[in-house]
């Protein structure tokens, strides 16, 4: 009897029914007219992205000349699953109550947290589902947690208004979500907030973060947050970070 | 005949309390004007174009006026009195302000009757252009045809007009009746309409007369080949609202966002502004034929389509009355409601049957127009599109007007022209596909679509009735749709409102709201 082989973890391929087949399904467009060239074209480009045996297995003209493609291939690479490092916001979660318990014991007063869609951004779906009492997806939002005074001040919210307001309520934490993300016009937005916080002196005495589809941890990090949370955050997370933070910072 | 079995005195009673609702806000509108309003007449009386720092001539102009104290007068007046005066063309007037040498309050008082025969000349003209654009429309219609309803509609958002271009004509070489060119982020908060054509823009393209006019031709290119007329939709909400339909009129667009409750609600604009204006805009939407969308389908986004459907119904209440206020028809109130509901919910679809339903009962001449689902979309591709297949299923169901189609990418980025393309043979398999299933079907009397439908036009009863009593800006303030809370005196804009003094006239709505039509 044949065994199913083992997986080598230094050498991770994509799989599609069989282990190491590294088939890969890819959806692109390129601008050129449908037909027997674009076929060829298409198939020579997933080569190059190193697709081994590609097959076009749909295309369809667009209307303008240019061709979209469903293509199949199998993937030359590998990856070393055993060396890969991603830096996390690192605490264990803990539940809505849990957070409660937590602000009870540890910090003994009312924590308070403003949040904002800022700059042009309009969109305030990511702020509303951390922050809204309703919650997202069955997991409350901030406004509804005992021990937690949140303010969401909504949409395209300019950076000085936020800095202005987290200073008025002597804000414990701020959170920011950035939904809009297409030529990057987050990145120099998230990055003068940090420096009106600092020039207000007040970068240190608050707890940062920030949040949309498009924000990982890392990213964060590197614009001088103290965390990033991405697609798949609730509420829970950004609290459990928030406490546990002002805690180790000693900001209570 | 209803298959919901909806109660008629329910909905002659939420019909009245919207009414009296919006007599009652009229009141407040009929006494006001603001910077927007008088820059719309500004435009409407041929002034177009920029001064050396790029500022809008509609702008120096109300500002000039402004500063003077006569934005209360109406800007139609201080520019018949300065073309009296001086015998120039209102723009002639508009580069000398812009150039110092006019202060436009300033000039000698004219007699106010000849005043009004060379504004009313001269109104006269830009009406008879925007009406020869509505028989024009007829006529492409009429010789090109059009696609079923529901419209299939589907948006731009490349932030460049000339690439915004190539992906509508291709959208509607795919089968797209609508195009709607997403505004670059932002805009709905600039308080002036920048000038001529762009190509940078944040998640959408700057609404612009000459992005109006180049998008227009395209369509109306791409209209030929395809043998349908391709209409086009922008957004007439923000700090502009009657500058862009004034702009869209004389462009001969045909479709707009035009929603007060939505810039209220959504982009923290001042709500005495924003119905003041969106008056003047729905005369010019409505004299136009341009179909007016409204925004309820955002009241879901922020708060649960289950239990605040209601409140999208109330609003499409209160939309309608404010728009029959403008001389709107029935036939172009294309009034909004969304398939927002948690995917997870058990028979989720009956409740968004039984909601499109209520709603196509309830306005049955408005081309309604149903908004996709945006909030339980996750990136999971794969399951997205079978969301927006069921919401065209409820649309194909219940006889919507316009489609606005889910990508199966959204949450994600905006569309890429291949994800329209698989959005459109989406919703044309399945329109096509059960072309006819709605009339062919009844709801079970007493079953749970028909409870379903009959609890939220009750609901929508009590809150219009509650409203009636408290009166709409209060209800704003306490925050009754989509759960966000605005200030009378609060949110963008509230400089820009001036009550207007006796010798007010606008020309514009005497002559599009009595005039012929």
């Amino acid at each position: 009897m044949v065994e199913v082989a083992k997986v080598d973890l230094t050498n991770v391929k994509p799989y599609g029914d069989t282990l190491n087949d590294g088939m890969v399904q890819l959806g692109f467009t390129l601008p050129v007219p449908a037909g027997d060239e674009a076929g060829e074209a298409a198939r020579q480009l997933a080569k190059k992205m190193g697709l081994d045996e590609p097959s076009v297995v749909y295309y369809k003209d667009l209307g303008v000349g240019y061709t979209y493609f469903v293509v199949y291939g199998k993937c030359a690479h590998t990856v070393d699953y055993t060396k890969i490092e991603v830096p996390k916001v690192d605490v264990d979660v803990m539940s809505k109550e849990g957070v409660e318990e937590y602000i009870k014991d540890h910090i003994k007063r009312k924590v308070v947290i403003v949040g904002a869609c800022t700059g042009t951004d309009a969109h305030t779906v990511g702020i509303d589902a951390i922050m809204n009492m309703k919650g997202y997806a069955g997991h409350y939002g901030l406004e509804r947690y005992e021990g937690m005074e949140a303010y969401n001040l909504g949409s395209q919210v300019p950076n000085e208004e936020l800095v202005a307001k987290a200073i008025e309520l002597n804000a414990d934490a701020i959170l920011v979500s950035q939904v809009v993300t297409q030529k990057d016009v987050h990145i120099p937005n998230l990055t003068q907030l940090v420096e009106l916080l600092e020039a207000e002196g007040i970068r240190d005495k608050v707890v940062l973060t920030c949040g949309g589809p498009r924000i990982s941890h890392e990213l964060a990090k590197e614009l001088g947050y103290d965390a990033g949370f991405g697609t798949g955050s609730f509420a829970e997370d950004v609290a459990t970070f928030v406490v546990t933070e002002m805690v180790n910072r000693n900001l209570v | 005949m209803s298959k919901l079995n909806l109660d008629p005195k329910l909905i002659d009673s939420s019909r009245n309390a919207a009414r009296n609702i919006a007599d009652d806000v009229q009141k407040f509108i009929d006494e006001h004007t603001t910077s927007a309003t008088e820059r719309t007449v500004v435009r409407l009386l041929g002034i177009d174009g920029v001064d050396e720092i790029e500022k809008p001539l509609p702008n120096v102009v109300v500002d000039n006026i402004k500063e003077g104290g006569g934005l209360g007068r109406g800007a139609a007046y201080w520019i018949g009195n300065a073309v009296v005066n001086t015998g120039n063309t209102p723009q002639e007037i508009a580069e000398k302000i812009a150039r110092g040498e006019i202060d436009i309050t300033r000039l000698p008082a004219a007699n106010e009757e000849k005043i009004r025969e060379v504004i009313f000349d001269m109104a006269e003209k830009t009406v008879e252009r925007i009406k020869a654009n509505r028989e024009k429309r007829s006529d492409l219609i009429s010789t090109l045809g059009e696609g079923k309803r529901p419209y299939l509609y589907v948006i731009v958002a490349t932030g460049n007009i000339y690439e915004d271009i190539i992906q509508a004509q291709a959208a509607a070489r795919q089968g797209a009746d609508v195009i709607a060119v997403i505004r670059t982020t932002g805009q709905s908060l600039l308080d002036y309409v920048p000038y001529g054509a762009t190509t940078e823009g944040f998640g959408g393209t700057y609404a612009t007369q000459e992005n109006f006019k180049l998008m227009r031709k395209a369509l109306d290119e791409v209209g030929e080949e395809v043998g349908r007329y391709i209409r086009l939709c922008n957004y007439c909400s923000g700090l502009c609202m009657p500058e862009i339909a004034a702009m869209g009129a004389m462009e001969r667009l045909d479709m707009m966002l035009n929603d007060a409750l939505y810039g209220i609600l959504f982009r923290d604009i001042n709500m005495q502004r924003t119905l003041v204006d969106q008056y003047f805009s729905r005369i010019i939407n409505g004299f136009a034929g341009i179909i007016i969308n409204t925004g309820e389908d955002n009241y879901l986004t922020t708060d649960d389509a289950v239990e605040a459907a209601h409140t999208v119904l109330a609003s499409q209440f209160i939309n309608e009355q404010f728009a029959k206020k403008a001389g709107i028809p029935e036939e172009q109130m294309g009034l909004g409601h969304a398939f927002e509901m948690d995917p997870t919910l058990e028979n989720g679809f009956l409740y968004e049957l039984a909601q499109a339903q209520m709603a196509r009962e309830i306005f049955p001449n408005a081309p309604l127009k149903y908004m996709p689902p945006t909030k339980y979309m996750t990136g999971n591709i794969f399951k997205g599109h079978i969301q927006d297949a069921l919401f065209n299923m409820v649309s194909i169901m219940t006889n919507q007007g316009i489609q606005l189609l889910g990508m199966l990418t959204e949450a994600i980025h905006t569309p890429h022209l291949h994800d329209r393309y698989l959005s459109i043979e989406n919703a044309q398999y399945i329109f096509s596909n059960a072309r006819n299933l709605g009339d062919e079907i009844e709801f079970k009397e007493g079953g749970m679509i028909q409870n379903r439908a009959q609890e939220v036009l009750g609901n929508a009863e009590e809150l219009l009735t509650q409203i009636e009593k408290e009166g709409l800006f209060q209800t704003i303030e306490q925050g009754k749709f989509g759960g966000v809370k605005r200030a009378r005196t609060g949110g963008k804009g509230l400089d820009g409102v001036a009550k207007k003094d006796s010798g007010y006239f606008n020309p514009f709505i005497e002559l599009m709201l009595g005039g012929d039509r």
